[in-house]
């Protein structure tokens, strides 16, 4: 497994300045998410994903525009890189009708036509059947474009998992299976909830090809993400990533965090993709602190300018709620 | 418990949780997060520690399986009380719950039955939006060889489970997710619920509310508005979603010749449509006016807040429905 600081980065600056940039809005967006959920403007559940940055930066950017993506409730991070606007975002985040999905989904529930972003899922696994589809779809109509789904590692304990890895296997479907691998479904350790922990073994029963990945390592991510994905773009069939990976902050909002040890935490912290990476990016000479603090104050402009623009929206009228039921309304 | 004092709904989920667990050794108790998280709404919190982990399950995220495994524990003896997180995850056993729980008995000419008792959180009003917020209690009222409970008061959340357990048949029971905080004294005729019995909870002569769950409370609310007006509502719970005690409404509304059916769910084939149905077909000659319902608005819930308010049932709709029918007031 790859260590922060150990090697080089490989990639040439300009990558590795974009995957910083997008760890660093997924960060500061979610932040203030949780600055505005303690303020009472974004209500419901929030799931944040600040520790599992590297995942979603370094998957999403091995994509292309007209490949897909299907996520969790813990998707900001996906939206944003994928593409969405933060402003539209925040704005759903918020309930409002400038939202992304005109207020309806709220946090756990993102979606975008234009990025192939479909949702935004918050029945565990259930998007994996979809993503199976969506890549049937691109088969038979000899579209050479893959089709990435993020899950959880407690995904897995779901029949919808193993159903969707068999038939993708079986019809050799272009579909990037992502795991999550944070160690916990809210208060159950993998090892509580899997009679075998490695993952990989699990897609290699499926006889699909498995990687596993330090998903704390934004540049291992990037780079089994790169590979990996032509793999199934070339059309000879799914391919499983386990990303090795870390959430910082409590399951939601209503968390006590009973299950794990407070050093635990702390201890995985000092892995957090965001500093290590900064730091290595800095030892290389890549960056500078200026740089870096440029980029921030950039990024925390934008984020700022969302809120700005989700306070401002207006809510959806009452007159439009039974709106988008069905094509002809019910 | 002695009665008098005063405790949450949750708690009283607990003891009698607690209770049954210290009466038969053949209880236990399994779902999602029981054990270290504590319960998703905490109503097994502290039971792990008391019980341990063989009688306090945790299990993976496996609605099919352990719901199915709780049906075969019955089978084989045991009496299991399976917690599903929420009736929305509940939709990943249903095929456990209608193909097997509920058929056993009969297909097997009488030779097995099922002694299982499932409990799982219901409704919605928490913001959670379309995939956390279902109210299909009515649905598996649908489905003969189930006994469908919908406990709204401190007492039945502590007197349900035990009748329920003894009842040899598969008992689902609904908990409403607002009720979880709300307090209140055990009332000192607190016993075993009469889980055959609806039970009319405030009395009244010029209209019944015919309710269950989460809409108890508006129903009561809208009662002392209306009485405020001079219009005195009878207000019951259900209770027993099915086997419907049709009886007890149909005594209350050859009084009130009036009747408003209060339920979170969707109108579309629901549970008030049955109420409704009985009555037009048991007592259509003591009604003195058609009968009405109350219902969530036929959309996928949504997440802001003033379109969840405006999709379900609330105070002031009860008020404007009771108002319509009662001559005399507009
Ligand atoms: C079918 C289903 N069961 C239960 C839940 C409740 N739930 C929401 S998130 C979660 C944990 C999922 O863990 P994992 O898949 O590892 O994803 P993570 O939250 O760690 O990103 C659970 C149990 C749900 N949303 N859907
Ligand atoms: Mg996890």
């Amino acid at each position: 497994m790859s260590h922060t600081g150990v090697y080089p980065v490989p990639c040439d600056r300009a990558v590795a300045f974009e995957l910083l940039r997008q760890m660093l809005r997924i960060r500061r967006f979610e932040e203030k998410c949780a600055e505005l959920y303690g303020a009472g403007r974004i209500r419901g559940f929030l799931h944040l994903y600040i520790g599992e940055e590297a995942v979603a930066a370094g998957v999403i950017g091995a994509l292309k525009p007209e490949d897909a993506v299907i996520a969790t409730y813990r998707e900001h991070g996906h939206a944003l890189v994928r593409g969405i606007p933060a402003d539209v975002l925040m704005a759903e985040m918020y309930g409002k009708r400038t939202g992304c999905c005109r207020g309806r989904g709220g946090s756990m529930h993102l979606f975008d036509a234009a990025t192939r972003f479909y949702g935004g899922n918050a029945i565990v696994g259930g998007g994996l059947p979809l993503a199976v589809g969506l890549a049937l779809a691109d088969r038979m109509q000899g579209l050479a474009r893959v089709t990435c789904c993020f899950f959880g590692e407690g995904a897995i304990a779901e029949g919808a998992f193993h159903e969707s890895m068999n038939l993708a296997a079986l019809w050799n479907l272009p579909v990037l299976f992502c795991c999550e691998n944070n160690l916990y479904a809210m208060g159950t350790a993998l090892g509580r909830s899997q009679s075998q922990v490695d993952l990989c073994a699990k897609a290699a029963s499926y006889r699909i090809p498995a990687r596993r990945v330090d998903g704390m390592d934004v540049i291992a991510v990037s780079e089994a993400a790169h590979s990996v994905a032509e793999h199934v773009r070339s059309g000879i069939g799914p391919y499983f990533l386990e990303m090795q990976t870390y959430r910082f902050r409590a399951h939601s909002m209503f968390d006590p965090e009973l299950y794990r040890d407070k050093a635990e935490v702390e201890e995985w912290k000092k892995r957090g993709p965001l500093h290590t990476f900064t730091d290595r990016l800095k030892g290389q000479g890549l960056l500078s602190e200026e740089e870096f603090q440029a980029l921030d104050a950039e990024v925390t402009r934008e984020v700022q300018a969302a809120v700005d623009f989700a306070e401002a929206a207006e809510w959806e009228p009452l007159e439009s709620l039974a709106s988008e039921v069905g094509a002809v309304s019910s | 418990m002695s009665a008098g004092a005063t405790i949450s709904y949750r708690e009283a989920l607990r003891q009698a949780l607690r209770e049954a667990m210290q009466r038969d050794p053949r209880v236990f108790l399994m779902g999602e997060d029981v054990g270290r998280y504590g319960g998703t709404y905490a109503v097994s919190k502290g039971l792990l520690e008391e019980f341990g982990p063989d009688r306090v399950r945790d299990t993976p995220l496996s609605e099919l399986a352990f719901v199915g495994a709780g049906i075969g524990a019955a089978l084989g003896g045991m009496r299991p009380i399976v917690e599903i997180m929420t009736v929305n995850f509940s939709l990943l056993a249903l095929d456990q719950i209608i193909n097997n729980a509920a058929t056993l008995r009969h297909m097997s000419g009488g030779q097995f039955s099922v002694p299982l008792v499932i409990r799982m959180a219901t409704g919605a009003g928490r913001q959670l939006a379309a995939q956390h917020s279902h109210s299909l209690e009515g649905w598996y009222a649908h489905i003969p060889g189930l006994r469908i409970l919908a406990p709204a008061t401190i007492d039945d959340a502590r007197g349900m489970l035990a009748p329920a357990l003894a009842d040899p048949d598969p008992v689902l029971i609904f908990e409403h997710v607002q009720l979880y905080n709300t307090e209140g004294a055990l009332s000192d005729a607190w016993q075993a619920t009469d889980i055959r019995r609806a039970r009319v909870h405030r009395a009244g002569r010029d209209v019944s509310l015919v309710t269950y769950g989460g809409s108890l409370g508006k129903a009561l609310l809208a009662a002392e508005r209306l009485a405020g007006e001079g219009i005195e509502a009878e207000v019951i719970d259900l209770r027993v979603l099915r086997p419907l005690d049709a009886e007890t409404v149909f005594e209350s509304v050859r009084r009130t010749h009036r009747a408003v059916i209060i339920d979170e769910g969707w109108r579309s084939g629901s549970l008030s449509a049955e109420v409704s149905a009985r009555i037009a077909e048991s007592i259509f000659y003591s009604l003195d006016a058609p009968v009405l319902r109350v219902c969530s608005e036929e959309v996928p819930v949504p997440y802001p807040k003033h379109l969840e308010d405006a999709v379900l049932p609330q105070v002031p709709d009860i008020v404007a429905a009771v108002k319509e029918i009662v001559s005399g007031h507009d």
